[in-house]
């Protein structure tokens, strides 16, 4: 859906999705970083389960919500990346204790 | 990384790192009163100045000469004394001016003598069938992209709906070498007539010539629909496609991504949980608070600055920015204010960075049919709640926004309807035949960001909280 654009030249960031390597980049929300990713990063609703990808990346819509490093409903899209972040799709509600 | 306030009071909290932010935390800083600015985000800019010290996009002229204006407003910020947190989620405000911040997954508390509210503006709801669709992102959402992470689409894309915003993305995406397939324009064609009386003081603002040209530029690459009236997103679990109808035609285009946009609204949320007074604004069609001249709100110390006061862009925000923390220094030092630009010169710079304005609000009004959805398409996002479910609730007795509430949960999932709000009052307006003043809003409360119990219950308590909730 997006690619980076030649001039970013920005040092790159190793996390992980689901246990699988993503190449982000310094800067990158966990959000962006997913969507650049072009991997399946759609979470799925907690009231009916329909897939959802982030809408207005700016933290008001909540449809980023994500898991991150261990941590249920981030918003994704305000949270920058970090080298070796843990990131789960969060499938459903959060889980209870996590 | 995650640093705590450094003191518990301060004369002027600033909340918002946006245009009207920057400027006011700089202004209030130098007039010499202690001064903390609060942001949601990793680094200062807000939306319209999104990462604008740390953009990937560094050729000037692919983001224009308007987003780096930014740059100088970062920069007297950070000459200034002002304290900046960023990261720094603000989930309580009340008429006591105390203030409670999520910082690092920790609260924080500080009181302020007085409040500058700086929290911009969103997107307007865009409730068609299909829009929670994987692929149906915002037309800021791929602008954020772009300026943060130098993102651009590259699959098959359509822009749809109206606006300035949706034309400067267009040319950006472009220029950074992304795909755009179709722009569908939502404009109604009577809106241009409404508008012409209001021309004058558009054409002779900066906003035409700049308008123009970037329409140019990207029609001149890109297929552009006019005159579309109907817009749906379909698809499994995955967007695959877009019909519309234009001219009385209906089309379907296969896309990957359909971004949306028909204006931006105020973020109400904070001001509205403080107790702030709202009214319904007849021509921007939205909720905007009661202000005097200096931003001054019916709640005493809070003042609002910026697109939360109501639209007028980003060069109005800075000078009301300006216009706000002047007042909070005249109340505070008046002796200090006298170093600071005179507020006729202040209030001369609004009339002008509002010249034109009307003109805007009234061509790019959006039509009823994407304001006022209809059917199974989704209203409220997050509880998944459809127009026709909100009718039935009117049908049987929901009379606004609260009571509808307790029959859908509307509004009371994570993005406390921020995504839904505007589109319920507008809906259940018109099934009650009321006006949307008459029928009003979601009661905000704190927190006004979901925090976890885990983080409330780590919140200090003195021996008289204790009590208060201890038995025996």
């Amino acid at each position: 859906m997006f690619r980076r654009s030649e001039q970013d030249k920005r040092p790159p960031v190793q996390i992980f999705v689901d246990g699988v390597v993503v190449a982000a980049r310094e800067g990158d929300t966990v959000s962006a970083a997913l969507l650049a990713s072009g991997q399946d990063a759609r979470r799925s609703t907690a009231v009916s389960g329909a897939p959802r990808l982030p809408y207005c990346m700016m933290g008001v819509c909540f449809d980023c919500l994500v898991t991150i490093d261990g941590v249920g409903n981030r918003q994704g899209c305000l949270v920058p990346v970090a080298e070796g972040m843990q990131i789960e799709i969060q499938k459903g509600k959060r889980e209870i204790g996590r | 990384m995650s640093v705590a306030p450094k003191r518990e009071d301060y004369d002027v909290v600033v909340i918002g790192a946006g245009p009207a932010g920057l400027a006011a935390a700089a202004t209030s800083a130098e007039a010499g009163l202690s001064t903390l600015l609060l942001d949601e985000n990793a680094g200062p800019g807000g939306q319209v100045f999104r990462a604008i010290s740390s953009t990937p996009v560094t050729d000037r002229s692919q983001l224009g000469a308007d987003y780096w204006v930014g740059a100088e407003l970062v920069q007297s910020l950070r000459a200034s004394t002002a304290e900046v947190i960023h990261r720094a989620t603000v989930w309580s405000l009340d008429r006591n001016l105390d203030i409670a911040v999520s910082i690092g997954g920790a609260s924080a508390f500080v009181k302020a003598k007085r409040v500058i509210l700086a929290t911009g503006a969103l997107e307007r709801p865009f409730a068609i069938p299909g829009w929670t669709l994987p692929g149906v992102m915002t037309a800021g959402a791929a602008q954020t992209m772009l300026k943060s992470s130098g993102l651009v689409p590259d699959g098959r894309t359509a822009i749809a709906g109206q606006g300035p915003l949706l034309w400067l993305l267009a040319a950006q995406i472009l220029r950074l070498g992304g795909r755009i397939d179709r722009i569908l324009d939502t404009t109604e064609r009577g809106n241009y007539l409404a508008a012409l009386p209001h021309a004058f003081a558009f054409l002779t603002s900066p906003y035409f010539t700049k308008g123009l040209s970037m329409m140019r530029e990207v029609k001149a690459k890109v297929e552009v629909v006019s005159g579309v009236t109907e817009l749906a997103a379909a698809g499994e679990g995955q967007l695959a496609g877009v019909s519309y109808v234009a001219g009385g035609k209906r089309e379907t285009i296969a896309v990957d991504l359909l971004l949306l946009h028909q204006g931006v609204v105020p973020n109400v949320n904070l001001a509205m949980s403080a107790g702030i007074e709202h009214r319904w604004d007849d021509l921007q069609l939205c909720w905007s608070p009661v202000l005097d001249a200096n931003g001054s709100s019916s709640v005493a110390g809070i003042a609002i600055a910026g697109d939360g006061a109501g639209i007028g862009g980003a060069n109005a925000a800075v000078v009301r920015g300006r216009i706000a923390a002047r007042a909070a220094v005249e109340a505070l030092a008046p002796a200090a204010a006298a170093k600071l630009p005179a507020l006729a010169t202040l209030r001369r710079d609004l009339a002008k960075a509002e010249r034109g304005r009307v003109f805007l609000d009234t061509l790019f009004r959006p039509a009823p049919q994407f304001r006022i959805p209809s059917g199974d398409t989704i209203v409220c996002r997050c509880e998944e709640v459809t127009a026709n479910d909100v009718l039935e609730s009117v049908a049987i007795g929901a009379t606004g926004p609260n009571q509808l509430k307790a029959y859908r949960r509307t509004g009371m999932g994570p993005c406390q309807g921020r995504l839904c709000g505007l589109t319920v009052t507008e809906l259940m307006a018109q099934a009650r035949g009321k006006t949307p003043q008459e029928i009003g809003y979601y009661r905000l409360r704190a927190p006004v960001k979901p925090i976890t119990l885990a983080e409330l219950a780590a919140v200090p308590k003195t021996e008289e909280d204790v009590k208060a909730v201890v038995r025996g």
